[in-house]
């Protein structure tokens, strides 16, 4: 077989296996999301940090009255560019009890440090439940991830939190919405029973970026991607490294194979 | 046999133990036809997988905890904070994709050059018995990180034992370590999650003895005649399976690297509730076509009869293709047959991915809810193509061996067919081919 059919041939198979596989793991999308741009799209994509550091600011002040984020710890706010200085006032600033209980055997108050992980609002589901009109924030921790479609990258969760987020508006006539809920048109069933957190200027931006509603969302969306996988812009930069080395690799192989079958007919 | 080994110790061991002659035999001056194509690469490809997935597993497990409270964030711990834990877990995750996708690629060459016929019986079955196990092994495997898709894909699968008559819900309490899915489950699926592979790597073993009985069959179909027909296996396969696991691993690398949870399902990224039922539960995508066999018939215990009968209908294939002629190369009709055949499982993984009601329009080439759009409904959808997938094996090829037209077919390897008036070989000289059996 020539190398120009093997190319074809392997290629066309790949693409048939792919195109398989894609469909096959395509999911249902309830609601229509609109594909917006981010930093971090494709194979050299990177996270803007002044961009992360302001989702954090959103999170931080406005969705972490209801929402946990319990699978991330202060210490990994370094990763988004915060010094260390600047993550252990970010701790101290909660007050969190002790997993070591004092010589007496009574919980130890104390405030938090960047070994903590976020701490919660709410005590547990009851309590979150009570103070949100029997709905449960869910944990923020995978949300991007959870609500991305089976799509080829990591901005499909931005994009789907992104719409949510900027999704609320009046009810279409006739629409009956239940009591305590909110109409949404980036929700499954456009009824959400969060209210409308984000309000144009409802956060003061330290780097002076206007605080629209838009770029609030844009902003805790990036932050919330990031959240869900802290290890992405490694992955993506090993990433690169494994392929340069496999296709050498490759390519080496494939000259030994045709040097050592070039005896045979 | 015994080879002749300048190293003296190892002389002196292989005069005792004699493994080097045994390893020398079977995987350097192995006589293998050398007129393979790519197509016989998957082969080592299946064994590596099985490698990949038994290191990454080992490691894995190290950071593990089977317990309902701890499985989920013990998982993303090894992704967040474990060294290069999110490449192992990627690599395992993707690894059992790519270990699927090998291992059919595998099955339908299989198919095509009729390398389950006579001599090679036997190990065309333990190659199926290999397929169960992986089965069961990444199923199990999958209820490991404990996630929605997890959890009630395990409820749904295991409550498939219920339709058993009179053992049936024993059976599932037993699966179950009680009266639902919950730690005993996880427990167990851990341990037999790792136990598996081990005996998935015995059976891998009898597979190339049985191999290595006849050696490897061929484009052709045509059994090797002699020295002329063969080649050593080193260097010759090694190098060619080498630059295969390249390719391959370039493929697996962009799954790992770029799209590692494509192939999953996002709802096993919320840990498993068993209060709240996901909108579709739907299996990884090796199983649906299977998935889409047990939807196809109503009646539940049919269903999973059917299912299972899709695999043991290939355990009887040897009986039920009597054709002389092994390759599909030879054989027109079955050509035509065979890639409609790939192209049914195609469906039939399309139809397992949708809910039963939605329609196929192809006007505007969508699958989508019920509008009333003209179309065919994803149920009737599956049941066609199970009705083909189970006609190709049970009347297509029985029919085939007794009506098809073959093409002339070589003499030996070494002596392909030669133009029109060349010796050749008609198909009414073609039988002695096969062995007598
Ligand atoms: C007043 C409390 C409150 C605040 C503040 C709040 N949320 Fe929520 N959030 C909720 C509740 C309650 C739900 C559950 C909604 C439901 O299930 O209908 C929810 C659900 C969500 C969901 C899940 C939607 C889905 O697809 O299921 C996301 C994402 C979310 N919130 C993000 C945020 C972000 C980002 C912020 C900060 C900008 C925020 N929330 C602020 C109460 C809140
Ligand atoms: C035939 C080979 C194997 C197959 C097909 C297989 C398949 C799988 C699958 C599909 C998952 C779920 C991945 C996910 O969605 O997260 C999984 C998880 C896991 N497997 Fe395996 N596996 C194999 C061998 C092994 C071995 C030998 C071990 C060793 C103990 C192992 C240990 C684990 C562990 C600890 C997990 C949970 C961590 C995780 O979910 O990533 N596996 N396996």
């Amino acid at each position: 077989m020539s190398a120009g059919s093997l190319v074809l041939k392997g290629v066309t198979a790949l693409v048939g296996i792919t195109a398989v596989l894609f469909v096959a793991a395509t999911p249902h999308h309830g609601v229509h999301v609109e594909k917006e741009s981010w930093s971090f799209q494709g194979f050299f994509g990177k996270f803007d940090k002044a961009q992360l550091q302001r989702g954090f600011q959103v999170y931080n002040e406005v969705c972490a009255a209801c929402h946990s984020l319990d699978l991330v710890h202060y210490r990994n706010l370094t990763e988004i560019g915060l010094t260390e200085a600047q993550v252990k006032e970010v701790a101290a600033a909660v007050t969190v009890v002790d997993a070591m209980p004092d010589e007496n055997g009574d919980p130890v108050e104390r405030p938090g440090l960047p070994s903590d992980p976020f701490k919660a609002p709410f005590a547990n589901e009851q309590a979150a439940r009570a103070s949100n009109n029997g709905a449960l924030p869910p944990d923020l921790s995978l949300i991007a991830r959870s609500r991305a479609g089976a799509g080829f990258g990591a901005h499909e969760g931005a994009d789907y939190l992104h719409g949510l987020l900027t999704g609320y508006q009046e009810p279409p006539a006739g629409f009956e919405l239940a009591d305590g809920m909110q109409y949404n048109e980036g929700f499954l069933g456009f009824q959400i029973a969060m209210p409308n957190p984000l309000s144009d200027g409802g956060v003061t931006y330290a780097d002076g970026t206007e605080a629209t509603v838009d770029q609030q969302a844009r902003d805790v969306s990036a932050f919330l991607t990031w959240a869900g996988e802290p290890n992405y812009e490694n992955r993506i930069y090993t990433g690169m490294k494994a392929m340069l080395f496999l296709i050498v690799f490759t390519l080496i192989a494939y000259a030994v194979k045709r040097r050592v079958w070039a005896k045979i007919h | 046999m015994a080879a002749n080994f300048k190293n003296p110790v190892i002389r002196w061991i292989d005069h005792r133990l004699p493994v080097f002659s045994y390893l020398h035999h079977e995987a350097n001056e192995y006589p293998t036809p050398k007129n393979l194509s790519y197509w016989w690469n998957f082969g080592s490809l299946a064994g590596f997988m099985l490698l990949v997935m038994i290191v990454s597993g080992i490691f894995l497990a190290m950071q593990y905890t089977p317990h309902v409270d701890h499985a989920f964030n013990s998982v993303e711990r090894i992704m967040r904070d474990v060294n290069y834990g999110w490449l192992l877990r990627y690599i395992h995750m993707n690894g059992a994709s790519m270990f699927f996708i090998v291992v059919y690629i595998h099955i339908f060459r299989g198919l095509y050059y009729g390398s389950y016929k006579a001599p090679r019986e036997l190990l065309w079955q333990i190659g199926v018995v290999i397929l169960l196990l992986m089965m069961a092994t990444a199923f199990m495997g999958y209820v490991l990180p404990w996630g929605q898709m997890s959890f009630w894909g395990a409820t749904v699968i295991t409550n498939l034992f219920s339709a058993i008559p009179w053992v049936g819900d024993s059976i599932v309490t037993l699966l179950w370590g009680g009266f639902s899915v919950d730690n005993p489950t996880l427990n167990r699926f851990f341990s037999l999650h790792y136990l598996l592979p081990f005996v998935i790597l015995g059976v891998v073993m009898l597979h190339v003895v049985a191999l290595h009985r006849f050696g490897s069959n061929n484009p052709i179909g045509i059994d090797t005649k002699g020295p002329q027909d063969t080649i050593p296996f080193h260097p010759y396969y090694t190098v060619k399976d080498l630059f295969g696991l390249g390719v391959f691993l370039i493929f697996y690398a962009y799954w790992v690297f770029y799209a590692p949870v494509t192939l999953g399902d996002p709802v096993n990224f919320v840990p498993a509730n068993p209060l709240s039922t996901p909108e579709h539960i739907v299996p990884e995508w090796y199983f649906l076509p299977f998935y889409a066999i047990l939807r196809s018939i109503p009646d539940k215990l049919m269903g999973v009869i059917a299912m299972f009968a899709a695999i043991a209908v290939l355990f009887i294939l040897p009986w039920l293709d009597r054709s002389p002629v092994r390759s599909g190369a030879y054989r027109p009709a079955f050509k035509l047959f065979f890639w409609m055949l790939v192209f049914d499982c195609a469906i039939l993984t399309i139809c397992g991915k949708h809910a039963p009601d939605w329609i196929w329009s192809p006007f505007s080439f969508s699958i989508a809810p019920d509008t009333g759009q003209a179309g065919i409904s994803i149920i009737s959808m599956g049941q066609l193509a199970t009705t083909y997938y189970f006609a190709y094996f049970l009347v297509i090829l029985p029919l085939l061996s007794i009506f098809e037209k073959t093409k002339p077919v070589p003499l030996s390897i070494s002596r392909p067919v030669l133009g029109a008036g060349g010796a050749h070989a008609s198909i009414a000289q073609a039988p002695q081919q096969m062995e007598k059996f």
